[in-house]
């Protein structure tokens, strides 16, 4: 533990997934390295907001429930995104706005009753020695965490955090407004920036495609997620590997779309519709296995100009 | 660059443009994407968030709040106007991976003899015989797409990929070849293992291999190869492995 930093907490149950992630890992995707970061970056932002924290400090991203903490010393927190059943002690731990927690308290995540990600911010932020210049924890490739190996949370792990430079009283913004807290469990429209070889797909796929019902597969992860409804036909079937964006939605020759998102692979070589939104390929990370969502083609000004106003309006 | 209607820029998300510069995959595209690559790498400064050259493409990507595509696009005609390919400037950097051909680490080996209809020993020959480019990074860190293969030794990947190859694993599959940085799942012919240190985070520059180097693959005996640190751990029962 180096200077400034102290033991935050103490896992006391790991659940399935809970993973260290700050912005990312950028500047050498060119080496087959991908660059991770939140999932679902609207409410990893917030979380870090509402915790008092500068853009990019890193927070735990917590999949489908199950992790426990103990706090080691007196904090503050905030969770956003997932409603997945957390609670403070012996009652619910209220979503979307910064929380005190004693030392001793614990901190619970249950079952996902709506979303599938909550992220977990500290005042002050997790701390951890980056790894090829972030601490974004993929576990594929094992760089990142909280040791640098890529490894997800595991019982007994003690979570060393940034002692806060300001007090809880001097925090900008306590809770989010309610328009930036969505309802994951709502049917999703994805927006959609078209890409070069969205002419090259037929014309009765390219109408299902933008007008189609697409079910969230159970097939989906960190790397991408797969739709499942209609098969779309493309003229091509595959091409030379290229490399890939976030949110790209690819189309391998069983019709079904699977939409890449942060520890995708760096190349690849299937036709793509074109690429999501940052925040539209958040608003997919906290899609459950079976929910229905729309594609909406949208221009790129537009899709810049939200972009630009939820950065700065986090940072 | 006569290919029809090339080189072209498409839009790749709010925060990139792909350049398409080539339709088919050929040796000299290097000098191009190269000389490409460092162009870009000088233009945009602190607003370039990474470049990730492949065969024929190079996917720019970029701050969007530092600048937008509109900006972007502007400059990128103007380097691709300008863009002169690398002369022997470009060759890349050679290297030599001492590799152990043997079919206790390349289990592929004697399928491949089958079906190229040589014996062993001529595969390995004609495999280590002449010197590869690496094409493009990616499937894992450090992981290179080198070609291109000799045509009597072009074999389709395997149906089943198998759930672990050991790091270090020398690889066939198409008109390619590569070596497993680190244990991955994989659906390339094992032919042999070198002891290189492929990917190493603490390495200047990280990657042994980059787009546009220049690589052999030098027979090593399996002395050799232990005495570098490579590890010889039979892959016996891979394939039957890979199938349950």
């Amino acid at each position: 533990m180096s200077a400034g930093t102290t033991r935050g907490f103490v896992v006391t149950r790991a659940g399935p997934l809970a993973l260290l992630q700050d912005a990312g890992r950028f500047g050498i995707r060119h080496l087959g390295v991908t660059q991770g970061g939140p999932a679902d970056l609207h409410a990893w932002a917030w979380a870090n907001h509402l915790a008092g924290n500068q853009w990019g400090i890193p927070v735990l991203e917590v999949t489908f429930g199950g992790l426990e903490l103990r706090a080691e010393c007196d904090l503050t927190i905030s969770v956003a995104g997932a409603d997945l059943s957390a609670r403070h002690n012996d009652r619910p731990l209220p979503l979307w706005r910064s929380v005190r927690v004693s030392k001793g308290e614990r901190i619970m995540f249950g079952t996902p009753v709506k979303g599938l990600r909550a992220y977990l911010a500290v005042a002050g932020g997790f701390s951890a020695e980056p790894v090829l210049g972030s601490v974004a924890c993929v576990v594929r490739e094992q760089l990142g965490g909280f040791n640098g190996q890529g490894q997800r949370l595991a019982e007994g792990d003690e979570l060393t955090i940034t002692t806060p430079s300001h007090s809880s009283s001097n925090l900008i913004q306590t809770e989010a407004p309610e328009q930036e807290q969505p309802d994951y469990a709502a049917p999703a429209i994805l927006n959609l920036l078209p890409g070069a070889q969205v002419a090259d797909f037929t014309g009765r796929s390219l109408f299902d495609a933008f007008n189609a019902e697409w079910r969230v597969d159970d097939r989906a992860d960190r790397m991408g997620v797969r739709l499942t409804g209609p098969p779309l036909h493309c003229r091509i079937a595959s091409m030379v590997s290229e490399g890939i964006s976030l949110g790209a939605v690819q189309v391998p020759p069983d019709g079904q779309p699977i939409a890449l998102l942060n520890d995708r692979q760096t190349i690849g070589g299937y036709p793509r519709l074109g690429s999501l939104t940052p925040l539209a390929a958040s608003r997919l990370a906290q899609c459950l296995p079976g929910q229905r969502v729309r594609l909406r083609a949208v221009g790129a000004e537009m899709a810049l100009r939200e972009h630009r106003q939820f950065i700065n309006l986090m940072r | 660059m006569s290919h029809s209607g090339l080189p072209r820029l498409e839009p790749a998300g709010i925060d990139g443009w792909m350049i398409r510069l080539f339709g088919t995959i050929e040796e000299n595209n290097l000098l191009w994407l190269t000389a490409l690559t460092r162009d870009c790498e000088a233009a945009f400064g602190a607003a370039l968030v990474d470049l990730v050259p492949s065969y024929t493409t190079l996917l720019v990507i970029f701050d969007p709040l530092q600048t937008s595509a509109w900006q972007v696009r502007e400059r990128l005609v103007d380097i691709l106007a300008r863009l002169v390919p690398d002369d022997t400037g470009g060759e890349g950097e050679l290297h030599e991976l001492a590799t152990w051909y043997d079919p206790s680490v390349g289990p592929d080996l004697a399928r491949v003899s089958e079906s190229s209809d040589m014996t062993i020993d001529a595969v390995i020959d004609t495999h280590s015989y002449q010197e590869y480019r690496v094409f493009a990074l990616g499937f894992s860190p450090g992981f290179a797409f080198m070609g291109l293969l000799d045509d009597s030794l072009i074999c389709p990947r395997l149906n089943t990929p198998r759930a672990k190859v050991p790091a270090g694993s020398v690889a066939i599959a198409g008109r390619q070849t590569a070596a497993y940085p680190a244990v991955t799942p994989g659906g390339w012919n094992l032919i042999g293992r070198t002891a290189a240190r492929l990917f190493d985070r603490d390495r200047d520059g990280f990657s042994l291999l980059k787009v546009g180097d220049r690589v052999r693959f030098v027979t090593v005996d399996r002395h050799t190869f232990e005495n570098d640190g490579g590890d010889p751990t039979p892959m016996m029962q891979a394939t039957t492995a890979a199938r349950t």
